[in-house]
């Protein structure tokens, strides 16, 4: 089976700290894959190096056969790798259901630039009003995101990250938040409208019995690097993650 | 911001451009002018409200409503073109096609750094006008339109041409302004002044369309430049001097970004503070203007439109 995304030797380095370090992985399409990994372990900055926000200093990132390494986001995102953000980037002064409309309305701008689009033959004022009844926005639809509360935020980063039909999609950790008692809601939620096209998701999260429901793979990260990759119950049994990772209740993150 | 789509402006300014041609004959001259001078000036602001509403501020509109008003003398002069209409289109093209090129750079700027570097090339420019003898240096030139849509200026309705000229073009630009802002891409302002990131993200180049952004302005402040060259009868570097750049921020802030109606009445209101005090207190006018400007900021910190709005909510 050929691997949807590859990284090969991911290098990033801020100054003298290396956040990413020599980063090879191999993601199989149609698999859920959960990164974990203390604050400042590197997640991010992966999944920043991934969708082009960020320049690697040295190594590749290929997509579907395709180097894509240093193409800026909106590229990446045309060719379905999509993202949410670890804190909600949403418009502030445009209601959840403008939020919603305003992905839509790029891609129906540019079919053609992009390999998918969550609209079908619909217009994008339709499919934004499914959305917001998808993903239980409706009651939010004519506050402005500024009013929403972080919980809600999230959810809506996660829905205008659906515009386009990706093929993959990266969530930073989409349960931070999010009160104890939604989270798994929210889970099936996300993960309930897009597995059924198979879509790869690869998400950042702290919370381990979210992962181990989730997910099928976990990559643990530590200083930049992959200390950890296997199957959840190998992983979390390992040694080295429970010393670095899971050994010590891990705060919420920034 | 609620429920449904806000009403379509256009049937509202094509009642209120039938009432201002109605009116034409009835003003006496001074008034058809400072109406025209409103209505020019008042393009140039609401080229500034789409800029604002992309979050961008531009201290250099005067570069273009310049190049609009020089387009439309030499186009009179060099050209031999008689006719108000051509003109105009002719101030409005030059005008997007420099700001074409210069949006080249401009584009990358944001915040104080893009106001000011827009200012700079609209000094540049006042600088070369001052410099260039063939176009009157200082004095700058006579400008004279021998008709407006094949009316002659000496006959009695070609007399109030390029006032009616004015009402049309505001029409037509408010309107597609209205109906572009209305638009998928339109709806990208708002979210570039929100988060370019996220737009970004989103698989949109923002650098493009602030470019856009930044040509559509510019076709707006040139067709009001040549406008102002037709009624004033005369263009002068003065057009694209720092104040006259300052004056435009001054009507856009003053109207507010609320509607695009707004930076007409904004306009209309400056032009009659200034006639005003001009008249009764020749001195301390710029006073005058400076005191409403504060009040306005510090009352009514959305701009004047904010009044309309807030009534319409109480009713
Ligand atoms: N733009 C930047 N400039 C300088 N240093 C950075 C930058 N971004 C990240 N870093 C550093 O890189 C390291 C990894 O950061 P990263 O944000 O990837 O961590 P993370 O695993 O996502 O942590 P958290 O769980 O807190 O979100 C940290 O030491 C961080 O301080
Ligand atoms: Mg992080």
């Amino acid at each position: 089976m050929s691997a949807i995304l590859e990284t090969r030797g991911l290098t990033k380095a801020f100054g003298a700290v290396v956040a990413a370090n020599d980063l090879s992985v191999s993601v199989a399409p149609d698999t859920v894959v959960g990164l974990i990994g203390g604050n400042g372990a590197g997640k991010t900055t992966f999944l920043n190096l991934v969708t082009g926000y960020q320049k690697p200093t040295a190594g590749t990132v290929t997509f579907e056969g395709r180097d894509i390494t240093g193409l800026a986001p909106r590229r990446i995102t045309r060719l379905g790798i999509c993202r949410s953000f670890q804190i909600p980037q949403v418009f502030d002064t445009l209601t959840a259901y403008e939020n919603l409309l305003v992905g839509l309305g790029i891609v129906s701008l540019g079919r053609r630039a992009f390999v998918g689009s969550a609209l079908g033959d619909q217009a994008p004022e339709a499919v934004a009003e499914e959305m917001l009844q998808r993903f239980r926005l409706g009651e939010w639809r004519d506050a402005p995101a500024s009013a929403l509360p972080e919980g809600v935020r999230k959810l809506l980063d996660i829905a205008m990250a659906l515009a386009v039909k990706p093929r993959i999609l990266l969530l930073d950790e989409p349960t931070s938040g999010v009160s104890a008692d939604e989270k798994f809601a929210l889970m099936d939620l996300v993960l309930g409208a897009i597995r059924a096209d198979k879509v790869t998701v690869l998400f950042v999260e702290h919370d381990m019995d979210i992962v181990r429901r989730y997910t099928e793979r976990i990559l643990a990260f530590y200083d930049g690097r992959i200390i950890a990759d296997g199957m959840p119950d190998r992983v979390l049994a390992d040694a080295e993650v429970r010393r670095y990772v899971t050994g010590e209740p891990v705060p919420g993150g920034a | 911001m609620s429920a449904g789509a806000p009403p379509r402006l256009w049937p509202r300014l094509g009642l209120a451009l039938l009432v201002t041609l109605a009116v034409v004959p009835f003003l006496p001259k001074w008034a058809a002018f400072l109406v025209t001078l409103a209505l020019a000036k008042g393009l140039v602001a609401l080229g500034l409200l789409l800029l604002m509403r992309t979050g961008l501020v531009s201290f250099g509109q005067g570069l273009y409503y310049g190049i609009g008003a020089y387009a439309a003398g030499m186009g009179a002069s060099a050209l031999e073109l008689g006719d108000a209409v051509p003109l105009v289109l002719l101030g409005a093209t030059a005008a997007g096609l420099v700001a074409l090129l210069l949006g080249l750079l401009l584009a990358r700027y944001r915040t104080i750094f893009f106001a000011m570097l827009s200012l700079a090339f609209s000094m540049i420019f006042y600088g070369l006008l001052v410099k260039t003898s063939a176009l009157g240096s200082t004095d700058g030139f006579n400008v004279a339109a021998r008709s407006t849509f094949g009316l002659p200026t000496t006959s009695p309705v070609g007399r109030f041409g390029v006032y009616g000229l004015g009402a049309l073009v505001v029409f037509v630009g408010a309107a597609s302004l209205d109906r572009y802002l209305r638009s998928h891409l339109g709806r990208l302002a708002p979210a570039i002044r929100d988060n370019e990131l996220r737009v970004e993200y989103m698989g949109a180049s923002v650098r493009n369309v602030v470019h856009l952004h930044l040509v559509l302005a510019a076709v707006l402040a040139g067709a009001g430049g040549a406008l102002t060259a037709l009624a004033v009868g005369h263009v002068d570097p003065e057009t694209t001097y720092w104040t006259t750049s300052g004056e435009f921020v001054f009507v856009a802030i003053l109207s507010g970004t609320g509607s695009v109606a707004a930076p007409f009445v904004g306009a209309l209101l400056l032009e009659l503070l200034r006639s005003f005090a001009y008249e009764h207190a020749p001195n301390t006018w710029q006073l005058v203007v400076g005191a409403s400007m504060l009040a306005v900021i510090l009352f009514l910190p959305e701009g004047l439109w904010s009044v309309f709005r807030r009534r319409r909510r109480a009713a």
